[in-house]
């Protein structure tokens, strides 16, 4: 009872709780990261901004196969397709409506070609909804820009899939 | 007796009747409470409820099995495995088939895992919402080294979609095993630090001690699961009473306190993450070797090598993922513990590629129908104490 009173007397609780808050601030080292300067780190496995890739002669790796639309969630994926003059089989219009996409990444389980993939970048924020609906150049510049980093993440990840 | 004073003996006060959110930050999420007060003192709680409807169940009637599986992370957005596995196992149990057994240990171990990040954020937030800033500080450093896990097993921080009927997507990345068991060894002392700052904490009790009392039969009276009714004295946990996957090889005790307030539900919350590292540790320390999806084409996709290879492998992968597979007709209501309580599917199917009916028992929702009996005579500020210690998310509620 006494031994009580005095610690409620002394804020014995208070006092300790204090003790270790400023041991945090003054002792320990930081964790927060500078953030556009300094990112945290990501997986190979990370799923961001959708990309199209080619294979290294430049030629486009999608084969209008369709089955990203077909999985889609979220309906966000339209393909249309037609023969190209030398005759393989291509995209004419590939869009991804990304105010639409949940990022579940099936889409780029789905694709036998891995021409589709959901690429490293997380910072594609725009000032206006229209700039989310990509199409197909949209895509395909995503793929030149990020793929030396897909690729290595592809191949990282290549074991498990 | 003057004119004044005998207005003033006459006068009825009429309850004041008070909007509580649906944009309060102490209303977790989007929650309008419409309180009727007398004075300071609650009369009667009315939560509204509807905001976050996204007509999951409906949804899920239009996908095939395995497009369902991303709408389960988003209704508990906070513990989102958790909700993949009920729907993964109900799935499993109309196909008549069985995660392999490295499978079931990973999803146990990722089950554990969002048990703590989901405690981590409602103990800290509930700290918040009574006054302490600090604990939600130091608890999302760790919520954020939980949430680079989930990153490196599945590629995204919350909405994971990482189970699927059948097992899961795919292996542990090499080293995450190490990682994870270091974490694990790590972990305590953040959680002896929350312990330091809040359990004997004086402010902290006066806002929580003996505020929102639920007795064990108003527990069961109103369907009360998880920690709210071990709060209350009574050891229900579904992973002990009807163990699935291999929660029956794991050794942890269900925590239970007994007067049923707030501060029991916190006290109850810390020594279930506590548990959830033993468990945690167990699957680390047993994870055996072998394959983490079925070995049936027709249900789960082949490897990519072998699709690239083999023409047969190649039909199964266009047919999965377009048509995906016909679950035999039948009906099963599987539930798991998750961290709020009981979550259970009730899926119906009848042959075809999607499900008939695809019913979610969210335990938030029947918690939230005991907010007017909790908060009943308390003050207001006691009504935020009771919401955080309830843990509510409205994606769940609303569905």
């Amino acid at each position: 009872m006494i031994a009580q009173l005095t610690k409620s007397f002394l804020l014995v609780e208070i006092i300790k709780g204090m003790a270790l808050t400023l041991k945090y601030m003054f002792f320990m080292p930081k964790v927060t990261i500078n953030y556009p300067f300094e990112k945290g780190p990501i997986s190979p496995r990370f799923r961001g901004e959708h990309a199209l890739r080619r294979y290294p002669n430049g030629e486009e790796r999608c084969i209008a196969c369709k089955l990203c639309e077909a999985i889609c969630p979220a309906l966000a994926i339209t393909i249309e397709a037609e023969p190209r003059e030398d005759g393989s089989r291509r995209t004419t219009r590939y869009d991804i409506d990304m105010t639409k996409c949940i990022y579940c990444g099936l889409c780029a389980e789905a694709c036998p070609v891995d021409a589709i993939v959901e690429g490293p970048n997380f910072e594609f924020a725009t000032e206006t909804r229209e700039e989310l609906y990509y199409n197909k150049d949209r895509l395909l510049a995503n793929g030149d820009r990020w793929e030396a980093q897909i690729a290595s993440n592809l191949m990282a990840d290549a074991p498990y899939r | 007796m003057s004119e004044l004073a005998k207005i003033e003996t006459e006068t009825q006060i009429k309850p004041y009747t008070m909007n509580f959110g649906p944009q309060h930050p102490a209303a977790h999420g989007v929650l309008r409470l419409v309180l009727e007060m007398d004075g300071e003192v609650v009369e009667r709680a009315d939560p509204h409820i509807g905001l976050l409807h996204r007509g999951t169940e409906k949804l899920i009637e239009y996908k095939t099995y395995m497009q369902a599986v991303p709408y389960f992370d988003r209704l508990d957005y906070v513990s989102p495995m958790n909700q993949e596995h009920a729907f993964a196992l109900a799935t499993e149990k109309l196909l008549g088939v069985t995660a392999p057994l490295r499978a079931q240990y990973i999803r146990v171990l990722f089950c554990e895992l969002t048990r703590i990040l989901n405690h981590i954020l409602n103990v800290t937030t509930f700290a918040l919402d009574v006054g302490a800033i600090t604990p939600a500080l130091w608890g999302f450093e760790e919520r954020e080294k939980g949430m680079e896990f989930y990153d490196r097993v599945c590629g995204a921080r919350l909405h994971a979609n990482y189970f699927r009927p059948g097992g899961v997507s795919q292996d542990l990345p090499s080293g995450l095993i190490d990682d994870m068991w270091e974490w694990t060894e790590n972990f305590p002392k953040t959680l002896n630090d929350l312990d330091n700052l809040l359990t004997e904490n004086r402010i902290f009790k006066q806002r929580t001690v003996d505020i929102g009392v639920v007795s064990k039969e108003q527990a069961l009276d109103w369907g009360f699961t998880g920690p709210m009714i071990r709060a209350s004295g009574l050891a229900w946990d579904l992973r002990k009473s009807q163990p699935y996957d291999v929660y029956d090889r794991m050794e942890f005790d269900i925590p239970t306190s007994q007067s049923g307030d707030c501060y029991a539900r916190y006290l109850v919350r810390m020594e279930e993450m506590r548990q959830s590292l033993k468990i945690m540790r167990q699957c680390l320390k047993d994870m055996p070797q072998g394959p983490v999806k079925v070995n049936d084409y027709k249900i789960s996709a082949p490897p990519r090598a072998e699709m690239k290879r083999s023409m047969e492998a190649l039909i199964h992968h266009f047919k999965l993922f377009t048509e995906g597979y016909h679950v035999p007709a039948g009906e099963t209501y599987t539930a798991v513990e998750a961290p709020k309580g009981e979550f259970g599917v009730y899926l119906v199917s009848n042959g075809t590629n999607r499900p008939e009916r695809c019913r979610i028992r969210a335990p938030g929702f029947a918690h939230l129908q005991g907010l007017d009996f909790m908060s009943k005579g308390h003050l207001l500020a006691d009504t935020v104490s009771i919401i955080g210690s309830m843990d509510i998310v409205f994606g769940e509620i609303d569905r």
